[in-house]
């Protein structure tokens, strides 16, 4: 047995990582929720949840319980495996993009050669959860839900891609702690402000957010992909979507911000611990997330798509090339 | 022993979904084995150590391709029932393309090699991992040796795109699309007249 003993050892440790990871984050999007609530109710004069517990705190878990203690409706039309493969597909996937997100100097799961492209991988992979619950469901609203989904999330991962080649091109590495190391100097969201605009504005529609949340429509197709979902499979596509959120959050704080690194390298700001750094960066990002959907009007289709292919495509195409020109004219480019 | 038995895991998964896809009832579900085959040959790229190749795939056949192979299947109302009748009539041709791509792996792993350069590299197609990673070894023969060959695979695929926009574009002229630029050229003054309307008199 001795031979197995190291992998058993490892075993442990891996697990015991991975539950440091997903515990605070699972409790990150139960307080997200509330945050959203609070942060919306604030910008529209209302007080938000202020009933459950002091400040409304136990809100999120109120909601949990609610959600746990009803009853799993299996539509007689469903497909009924697929119909309960596709919210648990959406919350593993949220949940396994982290293995790569570093979070302090050698403070990560798996620090991989192609960290970006991992992430890049499992982002396109989210698309899956929505149009299997859409077909499984064998209903139009969440079949219209789903196709809207699918057609959006494929338009807005060519510009995404292109924004994470320019800053790629910056690095010359793929590896998500070479990139935070490279904003030592200078945070890339400062020589690439455009992309990262283009950045911020697709992860809002690949996360099907305000203003782009045309999958779940309430208006129009009663609430999307998920409308013959009801308690906890329900509640597997909610947590999925805001952990969604919080990483698309974290991957701009990496790519953009500098990831765990402090804004200036000086005495008082350098004292404060990396993950600290990150935290708040996630936590800005995110606030930003959640004043669109206060702010912002929903999108047509045709001009959700127009943005996509005819604004974005082109204009992150344009700076991939400016990027390359200037790194090799001014000789930056990194070896 | 850990990776033998990954590597037989993995390679186990991938042919059983192989067989899946064409055995499955149901179209939506033959595309969801096919994924299942995509990750799997994926995982056993890692296992390769080629784990740039492994990422692609995923990027490029799992989130592109599939996505719209399930889009156009869920569209369809396909028959299969119907379409399996054919299968005997088929099955020469099928297997004569499984020899001629057989006879291309044997080709492609024994003694035949393109471009002199790149002869040692049959067998020693893994690099230390210690001295280059998989991109930079990728990018480094790619746009070396291989550039013309790049280029050529670049323009191919660009034909192919402009064929398939010139075979679905089409003017309407029963529509009225949206200008978006006009739109946001108009200012208040052009379209927006403010009248003073007297008590009883009407615009």
């Amino acid at each position: 047995m001795s031979a197995i003993d190291p992998y058993i050892l490892s075993g442990v440790i891996i697990v015991a990582q991975i539950l440091a990871i997903v515990v605070p984050l699972l409790v990150a999007v139960a307080y997200l929720t509330y945050a959203e609530r609070k942060v919306i109710g604030a910008i529209q004069l209302r007080k938000g949840p202020n009933v459950v517990g002091p400040f409304g705190l136990l809100q999120p878990f109120a909601d949990g319980i609610k959600l746990l203690a009803k009853e799993t409706i299996l539509p007689a039309g469903a497909n009924k495996l697929i119909f309960i493969l596709a919210p648990m597909l959406t919350f593993v996937l949220s949940l396994i993009a982290w293995a790569v997100i570093p979070f302090d100097d050698g403070m990560v799961l798996a620090n991989i050669n192609v960290g970006v492209l991992y992430l890049f991988a499992i982002s396109s992979l989210g698309v899956y959860g929505v149009i299997m619950a859409g077909w499984a469901s064998n209903s139009k609203y969440a079949f219209l839900g789903a196709l809207r989904s699918a057609a959006q999330m494929v338009s807005y991962e060519v510009s995404l891609g292109f924004v994470i080649i320019s800053v790629l091109l910056c690095v010359g590495s793929l590896n998500l702690s070479d990139i935070v190391m490279a904003q030592k100097t200078i945070w890339f969201a400062i020589p690439l402000f455009p992309m990262f605009v283009v950045f911020f504005i697709s992860a809002l529609a690949e996360t099907n957010r305000a203003p782009f949340d045309l999958p779940e429509g309430e208006s129009e197709l009663v609430a999307g992909y998920f409308v013959e979902y009801s308690s906890m499979s329900f509640a597997l596509f909610f947590l999925g979507e805001y952990a969604n959120m919080i990483l698309m959050s974290a991957i701009t704080a990496v790519l953009f911000l500098g990831g765990w690194l402090p804004p200036i390298d000086i005495a008082p700001l350098n004292w404060i611990p990396g993950p600290i750094w990150f935290f708040l960066k996630i936590a800005f990002v995110l606030f930003f997330f959640l004043w669109v959907r206060a702010t912002m009007p929903r999108y047509r289709y045709d001009q959700l798509m127009r943005l996509g292919w005819k604004v974005f495509l082109p204009l992150s195409l344009f700076w991939v090339v400016l990027t390359a020109g200037v790194l090799v004219t001014f000789d930056l480019v990194p070896a | 022993m850990i990776q033998a038995l990954a590597f037989y895991l993995f390679a186990a998964v991938t042919v059983a979904s192989g067989v899946m896809v064409i055995s499955s009832r149901n179209p939506v579900h033959s595309v969801l084995f096919l994924i299942l085959a995509f990750f799997n040959a994926a995982a056993l790229f890692v296992l390769l150590g080629a784990e740039f190749l492994a990422m692609i795939l995923i990027v490029v056949y799992v989130g592109a391709v599939a996505v719209l192979f399930l889009f156009v299947v869920m569209m369809l109302d396909i028959n299969f029932v119907e379409l399996r009748q054919g299968f005997a009539r088929y099955l020469p041709i099928g297997a004569a393309i499984g020899l001629v791509l057989l006879a291309e792996i044997f080709l492609a792993v024994g003694a035949w090699t393109v471009i002199p350069v790149t002869a040692d590299n049959n067998l020693t197609s893994i690099p230390p991992m210690n001295d280059v990673t998989n991109t930079h070894a990728l990018g480094a023969l790619i746009y070396t040796h291989y550039v013309y060959l790049f280029q050529t695979a670049g323009l191919i695929l660009l034909v192919a795109m402009i064929g398939a926009i010139v075979l679905t574009l089409r003017s309407r002229t029963d529509v009225k699309r949206q200008s978006v630029d006009a739109q946001n050229a108009r200012r208040p003054e052009d379209v927006v007249e403010v009248m003073k309307v007297g008590r009883g008199g009407g615009v």
